[in-house]
């Protein structure tokens, strides 16, 4: 589904993601974990199509398609969805409201019509069950006084909602109490299905007890340093970064 | 005669009655403004003497008086010498059909959803069998009229309804008020007339959109509406349809007065040609507006989305007379490429227990500026007067400015005045949220910015509301990015 050959990246002139290598398939969830600062969130952003990051190298193929090509509307329409480490606040926009254009648009961008009022609602409810999300809150501003972790599972709520090929999760446990962490986890673990895949950019292990991924990479200065599957995170949990860090010095 | 030709002749006729016709085609007054220009308009408009001399005063008054420069925006200067005041609208030059016309307001009108036959309308294309719209407003006028409503071009009331016009003209904004409105209060065009008896409650908005005949109102336009006790009545004005005048100067005047218990509702969507990209063209609009609460309970309420011309120097205002009476603004004002705008409101609290409410959200793209100024006035007995205002404004790019003037003037003690005010930018963090859903950059802007307005938009009848939305991501096309 995606391949990621030799991706480098920079901001600013300053260089951040060094040359990345990943492939992910189909029904797979993959954990990207690392210290603060190895360049993880950069991945996240540089993959949904953030402009202020310049690629300098490398590819990215999507479902055949050069992801890199694309705009970062074009790239949701695609299928590449992003739950934000800090969401944004949109006064006046209801999370209904936001979703209606957005769900709408990808429709279009499939040469499909939109979808109709009541089964929209229909969606909705559905959807919202899955996230143990309140409709009143639905129906307020995006995101404006909401708590951490109702932006969390905002965010979980309109991927559901979207119904991604590709889902990245940008740090979504930070700032989660645990029972927050189940509920969002839960949801995360009730999409997954044969054909989409989920990519978990997280700094601990502790999400990963409740989403279980297929692999784990170590990210660390901008390039993956180690792979391995889920024991890999209890070990960097049971010992840390610096061995990792070590390791990845004595390599270079 | 069936009955559809009936009305087309009744149409027909109207319009023939109200001198649109090949006679009047050369008539014009020459550049210029003195008192025999004054006389001519009055003659031309076989006008009552006491108007005829209420003119003359005003124009007395104005000739004494100088253009005021403290609103924070600049023009070239106006040579009033160089105006012509009177021309008969001309009939021969509308297109016949919508073909002829710029295929680019016609693109405009496609995206801000206006049917046909309003199109044909707004660019003056001659109507032949519009006989829709005939009938509407035949059944419209029927109605109002039984419930003693009276709605029609201001012309039309001077003839037919000269007490009412006599009593209620220029008391809420005298001809000395300032200099734009002493200017049309002695060379006024024509406007529109309402009265609303005692205890009626208008069935329906009241828009000039009915008002087939009074189309072409011109530059000096005059607004007169009178709620009587325990009356209601909601008037929307303007249209969210790009309007091109050839005059470029526009001073309009409107007076409201609500009695006990009454409450109006006026409501303003602003669309005049604002220039072009290098800022040329466009139209001055300097307009005063006004509503006197004279009764108890009674409430007047400004709603308006501006988003034309090329400089706009308005302040619709509440005088708060009548005890526990109250007063509205709700204003969006938009100005981009080389736009200025400086707009607001005033609140002079009279009564005991009055209350008032000012919600402005200023929106700045381009190079354009935009200032809010209002001014929250309570008297010595006012007891217990309140506002609240609120004053936000969005900024797109870096080269437009957004300025804020209140003034608060209190003589009573026992007032409860509050002021807020934010200033926030588009977010490129906003956008890209919005983009990673799906939704490209200019449904974006038109989100954000249209969530901005929500509070002043959700005052607007439903189907202006709607309208208000698209001009609004029509007007700041292109200003992100």
């Amino acid at each position: 589904m995606l391949s990621i050959k030799n991706l480098q990246a920079s901001v600013e002139e300053k260089e951040i993601l060094r040359g990345i290598n990943l492939e992910v398939k189909a029904g797979e969830v993959h954990a990207i974990m690392g210290p603060n600062g190895s360049g993880k969130s950069t991945l996240a952003s540089v993959l949904a199509g953030k402009e202020d990051y310049e690629v300098t190298g490398g590819e990215v193929d999507f479902m055949g398609k050069d992801l890199l090509e694309f705009d970062a509307d074009v790239r949701a329409r695609e299928g590449v969805f992003l739950a934000f480490q800090y969401p944004v606040e949109i006064p006046g926009v209801s999370t209904t409201n936001f979703m209606k254009t957005a769900l709408n648009q990808i429709r279009e961008h499939h040469g499909e019509k939109p979808l109709d009022a009541v089964s929209f609602l229909k969606r909705m409810k559905e959807k919202m069950k899955l996230v143990e999300i309140d409709q009143s809150l639905l129906s307020r501003s995006l995101n404006e006084g909401f708590s951490g972790g109702e932006k969390k599972r905002n965010e979980i709520f309109q991927m559901a909602m979207l119904e991604p090929k590709l889902a990245i999760l940008d740090e979504t446990d930070s700032g989660l109490d645990i029972d927050a962490l189940r509920i969002v986890a839960n949801g995360v673990n009730a999409l997954k299905s044969k054909e989409n895949a989920t990519i978990v950019v997280t700094h601990y292990q502790r999400l990963l007890d409740y989403i279980v991924p297929d692999y784990v990479h170590v990210l660390y200065k901008g390039r993956i340093v180690k792979s391995g599957t889920k024991d890999l995170a209890l070990e960097l949990e049971e010992k840390g970064y610096d061995w990792i860090k070590e390791e990845a010095e004595a390599q270079a | 005669m069936s009955n559809d030709d009936q009305i087309l002749e009744e149409f027909t006729s109207k319009e023939y009655e109200f001198g649109w016709t090949v006679d009047l085609e050369a008539d014009e007054a020459p550049k210029g403004l003195n008192e025999d220009i004054v006389r001519f308009i009055s003659a031309k408009k076989d006008e009552p003497q006491w108007l005829l001399e209420w003119r003359l005063d005003a124009f007395k008054k104005w000739k004494e008086m100088k253009e005021p420069t403290w609103p924070n925006v600049h023009y070239p200067k106006i040579d009033y010498q160089d105006i012509k005041y009177y021309s008969a609208p001309k009939k021969g030059a509308a297109p016949k059909s919508l073909d002829e016309v710029d295929p680019e307001l016609i693109a405009t009108f496609e995206k801000l959803g206006i049917s046909l036959t309003e199109q044909k309308r707004l660019t003056g294309v001659a109507v032949d069998a519009v006989i829709d719209s005939v009938s509407v407003a035949t059944t419209f006028k029927d109605t109002l009229a039984e419930l003693g409503i009276i709605f029609c071009s201001f012309s039309e009331a001077v003839k037919d309804h000269p007490e009412l016009i006599r009593k209620h003209m220029g008391s809420v904004v005298p001809v000395n008020d300032n200099y734009f409105a002493a200017l049309n209060s002695a060379v006024f065009s024509d406007g529109s007339f309402a009265y609303i008896p005692k205890g009626v409650r208008c069935p329906m908005e009241l828009s000039t959109y009915f008002r087939i005949n009074a189309a072409n109102t011109g530059q000096f336009e005059r607004t007169l509406i009178v709620a009587e006790e325990g009356s209601y009545v909601s008037y929307l004005e303007g249209c969210t349809a790009p309007q091109r005048d050839e005059n470029q100067l526009h001073a309009a005047v409107v007076e409201i007065k609500a009695a006990t218990n009454a409450e109006v509702k006026y409501s303003t969507v602003q669309n005049w040609f604002p220039g072009d990209k290098n800022g040329k063209g466009g139209i001055y609009n300097f307009v005063t507006k006004r509503g006197i609460c004279e009764g108890d309970h009674s409430k007047i309420s400004w709603t308006q989305v501006e988003t034309g011309s090329a400089v706009t120097w308005k302040y619709p205002s509440c005088i708060l007379k009548g005890d526990y009476s109250v007063g509205e603004f709700y204003s969006v004002a938009v100005t981009n490429n080389y736009q200025q705008a400086d707009t607001g409101t005033k609140m002079i609290h009279i009564g005991k227990n009055t209350k008032s409410r000012i919600v402005s959200k200023g929106i700045s793209a381009g190079k354009s500026q935009n200032s809010y100024r209002g001014q929250v006035q309570v008297m010595k007995r006012a007891d217990n007067a309140r506002n609240h205002s609120q004053c936000d404004s969005l900024l797109m790019g870096d080269q437009c400015g957004a300025h804020t003037f209140p003034y608060i003037d209190i003589e009573n003690q026992s007032a409860q005045v509050e002021h807020e005010a934010t200033t926030s930018k588009i977010g490129e963090d906003q956008i890209f949220y919005c983009q990673q859903r799906g939704i490209d950059e200019e449904s974006a802007v038109a989100l954000i910015v249209n969530g901005y307005a929500k509070e002043v938009l959700k005052q607007l009848p439903m189907e202006f509301a709607v309208e208000a939305q698209k001009l609004l991501a029509l007007t700041l096309e292109g200003s992100v990015g």
